[in-house]
């Protein structure tokens, strides 16, 4: 669904990106691991054709990010990593608009719904102004949902959500899957990847240097059999270990 | 494609046509300015400067507009640096929509309140004595030219709205603008002007504007000069039109 070769990116003198290199099986939940720098952003916004790659290729839904923007752009929806919201339009009008964008049939039936399902009924009528971080985060991954578009990138979802928000936004990312859309977030919140993604790939330096299931990426790390009793690795401690192993 | 275009400019004029009525202090900010200088001219300085009209208030009034535009133009710059800064612009560009909508939705929203602002200043200019027997034909002809007038300047308020790093720098180009008409033929006659003065005053694109405008309200032959006014407000337009594009392609990428 998505498939990414040899991806350049430099700004000016900062080689981000070189040479990037994974592939996200359609219906599938893909999270991308990196320490602050490293260039998931970089990434995800070349995959939503906001920026232009240096080389390398890119497709999503089949379609090529540099010469077929316009076939991408009908197959994605993309979440910022900050909430992208009108602040002097309602919650409702926000969505209406991206419905309005998006030719949905009923855009009024569809923010209604929406704003049900993300928490957000009560407060559906009031200016983004004055709605808390969480809030604002809800109604901007609301608003990426609006068209289903069969690929969905998340930057960084849950960031700033309370415990119960992150529960509520993981539910409905495993719901999308489930519907067949398939999912691309990154996270810094290694339980997040853990419970959520089929796949997980560790950017660092440039590269992917792993990727793989998480018992896959387990296998990477022998067991801790010098404690008492054994327990698997979590996925925080492999990505803590293969980052150091690097530097 | 074009039908896309249509409609979803539609959409983006909306949305912004409704951040305008929203914060209607700005149209009061935008009018409050000019109708102080109507006042100011009108009854302070206004018995000292002699113009060879017996209505002052029908002498100021197209100068008066004229910077109530290039004052309210500031806001499409505001309105498209808030977009860029709140990342929605991005989220636009990632859509499948028309791109051109994102920035005609700013620009056609400048003709909205830049006209409602030139409605409410004609009131108050009612009130102190403004008068016109001008007929429907001049009125439009009034009303294009300064339509002009906006989508050129606005064309321009779109460059630094796409390029500034901060809210003071996307509002500061416009004083120039503001400026302009003080050095015309606005509110006394050129022939008053020490030399330099009086050739610049009479070659910037103000002059032959409100004299353009002047001469429709008074019904008087507007002669060649509003084929000045004319080509000078195309000439920027046509120049800012470029130029923003230019920055445009440079933001997205
Ligand atoms: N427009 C830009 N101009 C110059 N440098 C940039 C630009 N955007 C990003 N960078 C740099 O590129 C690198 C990667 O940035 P990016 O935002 O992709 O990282 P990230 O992995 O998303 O980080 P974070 O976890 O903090 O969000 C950083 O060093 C950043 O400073
Ligand atoms: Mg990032």
């Amino acid at each position: 669904m998505i498939s990414v070769s040899g991806l350049h990116k430099s700004y000016s003198e900062l080689h981000v990106l070189r040479g990037v290199d994974f592939e996200v099986t359609a219906g599938s939940i893909f999270a991308l691991l990196g320490s602050n720098g490293a260039g998931k952003t970089t990434i995800l916004r070349i995959l939503a054709t906001l920026l232009k790659p240096d080389g390398g290729t890119a497709t999503v839904n089949g379609f090529d990010v540099v010469s077929q923007p316009a076939e991408v752009r009908e197959s994605i929806s993309l979440t910022g990593q900050f909430a992208a919201v009108d602040e002097i339009l309602t919650g409702r009008e926000n969505l209406i608009l991206i419905g309005r964008l998006r030719r949905v049939d009923d855009p009024k039936g569809t923010a209604d719904d929406l704003l049900a399902r993300f928490g957000l009924a009560e407060a559906a009528g009031r200016r983004v102004a004055t709605y808390s971080g969480g809030m604002r985060r809800r109604l901007d991954i609301a608003m990426s949902l609006i068209g289903t578009p069969p690929v969905i990138f998340l930057d960084e979802p849950t960031t700033g959500l309370d415990p119960e928000g992150r529960i509520e936004v993981w539910q409905v990312i495993q719901q999308l899957a489930d519907s067949g859309t398939t999912v691309f977030l990154t996270t810094q919140y290694l339980e997040e990847a853990e419970k959520l993604a089929d796949r997980i790939a560790i950017l660092h330096q440039g590269t992917i240097i792993v990727s793989g299931t998480l018992a896959e990426l387990r296998e990477l790390l022998p067991p801790a059999s010098v404690e008492y009793v054994e327990r698997q690795p979590t996925l925080e401690e492999i990505f803590l270990a293969i980052v150091k192993e690097q530097r | 494609m074009t039908t896309h275009a249509l409609s979803d400019t539609s959409v983006m004029l909306g949305r912004s046509v409704r951040h305008v009525t929203r914060s209607l202090d700005t149209i009061i900010t935008v009018t409050i300015m000019p109708i102080a200088f109507l006042l100011l001219f009108r009854y302070v300085f206004g018995g000292a400067i002699e113009t060879g009209t017996d209505n002052y208030v029908n002498y100021l009034m197209p100068g008066i507009l004229l910077i109530a535009i290039a004052s309210g133009i500031t806001y499409t710059a505001y309105r498209l640096f808030m977009d860029l800064q709140r990342g929605i612009f991005e989220r636009f560009h990632s859509m499948p929509i028309a791109r051109s909508s994102v920035l005609w939705g700013h620009v056609l929203t400048s003709l909205v309140s830049n006209g409602i602002s030139v409605v409410v200043i004609l009131l108050s200019g009612l009130v102190i004595g403004f008068r016109s027997s001008a007929g429907p034909l001049a009125w439009l002809a009034v009303a294009g030219i300064l339509g002009l007038f906006t989508l050129a300047l606005t064309w321009v308020a779109v460059i630094p709205g796409l390029t500034a790093s901060t809210v003071d720098g996307a509002a500061a180009f416009s004083y120039p603008i503001v400026f302009l008409p003080f050095v015309s033929s606005a509110f006394v006659p050129t022939e008053t002007m020490p030399g330099p003065v009086r050739a610049f005053a009479e070659n910037q694109p103000v002059t032959s504007i409100v004299n353009s405008i002047r001469a429709l309200l008074e019904q008087q032959p507007v002669g060649t000069e509003i084929w000045t006014a004319l080509a000078w407000c195309t000439g920027i337009l046509v120049v800012a039109y470029a130029l923003a594009m230019r920055a445009y392609r440079r933001k997205i990428g």
